[in-house]
């Protein structure tokens, strides 16, 4: 039997299911075609903004020993209206734009510059866990994120996702709010706000002090909180924190997600690492007898 | 306890102390402290070199004399390059890598082109060539005050036989013009089995351009807006390619199908903007 790696994530079918992750790589859509043709089924723009943002100062990354990474990188990005003319000419790759905003007319400012382009769905970013008043204070405010989502889905129809982290509140009720207000789907879980002191020169290393850790420190997290919301809302979900093996793929499907997404694994593995959890993952589905990504979905939450 | 003792992680900003200066000319400095992987990488590579509550910038490793000791050579330009420069004996600065790949080392008649703090790599590429080989240096400033290395050139080229052009835009020193100005005459009336680059990206492109014209290889070393080094920010792209990961050395071949090479790179928002 030939298994399928076609996935539907809600309305948006995407021919695999591993995607890149938002704020890897994100800037050129030379590298998009790159990926693509690696085995990316979909990329996760960089976070735009209304106006291009320089970022912090380096050092804007930190390795963890033992793998993982913790950045402040700040959501340096070109900001909307220009990154919107760089994906113009696209017409192949499934492209998901990320959006970081503070209000909702932030969001529907930004949608109607990508109005030419070929968008598959527009990941709104309610979690960056290093810039202040957008990211998780934004993902924080219940009512905002309600706000946000509503006016979004009064602005295109092109399906929303919001990605979701680990704020001040509690998580499930910012998915909560943004399945109530009409979201496509979720993406969980952002970076976990982290932090790394020099022993020699007793300083923080990252220029912004605080970052977000990503990698497979954070990869239980990650699957539990896609579990539990698996099983408290029926919305589909993109799996996404610390996945770096077909083995972290295929357990955060059985935890209920449609997709997968990643980029720290790429520190190490480079553009390889689509192609290759993309057979890992193909493999186990001829071994285990499943034609399709959905049979799988959630197999772990219904046992 | 022998288990707990720290393994180096070369993703991990390595703490080093500064124990040399040495003035290379009024602007240009070389920082020397003693890190064994950092003295012993292949020419081409680079360091991302933290200057604790400052900044990390990514530098291509100089040669030094001494076994085990590591060299950085910085010209003052921006607050963070500054910073670097003015960092005194004794001084702390953290170092990671090294990255990149390296200069593929052809033999024969060799020629190295470089300008300015382009030139490191080049200087450890020397290091590396065949004492049977023939190499030509181009070193290219502005004026006599900014030229550099020529010593340090001589001393490497001890073995070889070689010959040491400098060029000053403004005729203080050397030969008179732009370094790509020399190449071509040099190019009318010789052949070369290499080409190797570093330096202004103009003086690269002019140079990728007239080797491949002449069937020469050529490599050059791509400088690129440089924030994680190890392919996952993406800052450096030139095209598909990440400078930090796919390069920062590419062959001619390879760089005459990148539309960016040359024409455009992306600032700290990522903006592509002409040269």
């Amino acid at each position: 039997m030939k298994s399928s790696l076609t996935t539907n994530i809600g309305s948006l079918t995407l021919e695999r299911p591993t995607i890149l992750a938002s704020g890897i790589l994100g800037i050129s859509l030379d590298v998009f075609k790159r990926l693509h043709n690696a085995g990316a089924g979909a990329v996760v723009t960089k976070s735009l903004s209304k106006e291009p943002w320089e970022g912090y100062p380096n050092p804007t990354i930190f390795s963890i020993k033992g793998g993982g990474w913790i950045n402040a990188v700040g959501l340096s990005n070109p900001g909307a209206e220009t990154f919107a003319r760089m994906i113009e000419p696209n017409t192949d790759v499934p492209i998901i734009v990320s959006l970081v905003g503070s209000v909702e007319d932030d969001f529907e400012y930004m949608i109607k510059k990508f109005e030419k382009c070929n968008v598959s769905a527009y990941e709104l970013n309610l979690s960056c866990p290093h810039v202040a008043k957008v990211g998780l204070e934004i993902g924080d405010d219940i009512e905002l994120v309600s706000k946000i989502i509503k006016r979004v889905k009064s602005v295109t129809d092109v399906p929303i996702i919001a990605k979701v982290g680990l704020g001040k509140s509690d998580y499930l009720e910012t998915v909560g709010a943004a399945v109530s207000s009409g979201v496509d789907a979720i993406t969980a879980i952002n970076t976990v706000r982290a932090m790394a002191i020099d022993v020699e020169t007793q300083m923080p290393i990252l220029s912004n002090k605080i970052g977000g850790l990503s990698g497979t420190p954070i990869k239980p997290i990650a699957l539990r909180c896609v579990y539990e919301i698996a099983s408290k809302f029926d919305i589909p979900i993109m799996g996404c924190g610390g996945i770096s093996s077909w083995e972290d793929a295929v357990e955060f499907i059985l935890a209920g997600s449609s997709a997968v997404q990643f980029g720290s694994v790429m520190g190490d593995h480079w553009v390889e690492t689509f192609g290759e959890i993309n057979s890992g993952i193909q493999n186990y589905m001829e071994r285990k007898g499943y034609a399709t990504i959905g049979e799988m979905v959630g197999k772990a939450k219904r046992q | 306890m022998k288990w707990l003792e720290k393994q180096r992680d070369s993703n991990h900003p390595h703490i080093c102390v500064i124990d040399k200066i040495i003035d290379e000319t009024p602007t240009v400095r070389t920082l020397y402290f003693k890190d064994s992987i950092l003295a012993n990488v292949l020419p081409g590579q680079f360091a991302m070199v933290w200057i604790p509550g400052v900044n990390e910038l990514p530098m291509s490793v100089m040669v030094s004399d001494i076994d085990d000791q590591a060299a950085l050579t910085v010209r003052k330009r921006g607050e963070s390059s500054t910073a670097l420069y003015n960092l005194s004996v004794g001084q702390q600065i953290g170092v990671r890598g090294p990255y990149g790949n390296s200069f593929e080392i052809k033999d024969g008649k060799i020629l190295l082109i470089g300008g300015g703090t382009g030139l490191v790599p080049l200087m450890r590429l020397i290091k590396f060539s065949n004492p049977s080989n023939h190499i030509t240096v181009l070193m290219g400033s502005q004026t006599k005050n900014e030229v550099f290395f020529e010593e340090t050139a001589k001393k490497l080229l001890v073995k070889n036989s070689h010959e040491i052009i400098p060029v000053t835009e403004d005729g203080s020193y050397g030969e008179k013009g732009y370094v790509t100005d020399i190449l071509e005459n040099l190019l009318e009336k010789n052949s070369y089995d290499a080409i190797y680059t570093c330096g202004p990206e103009l003086m690269m492109y002019k140079t990728v351009q007239m080797a491949q014209k002449k069937g020469i290889f050529v490599q050059a070393s791509l400088e690129r807006m440089m924030k994680c080094g190890v392919g996952i920010c993406g800052s450096c792209c030139v095209n598909d390619d990440l400078a930090c990961r796919d390069g920062t050395i590419f062959d001619g071949d390879h760089l005459s199908k990148k539309s960016e090479f040359g024409h455009s790179h992306r600032t700290k928002s990522g903006i592509l903007e002409e040269i």
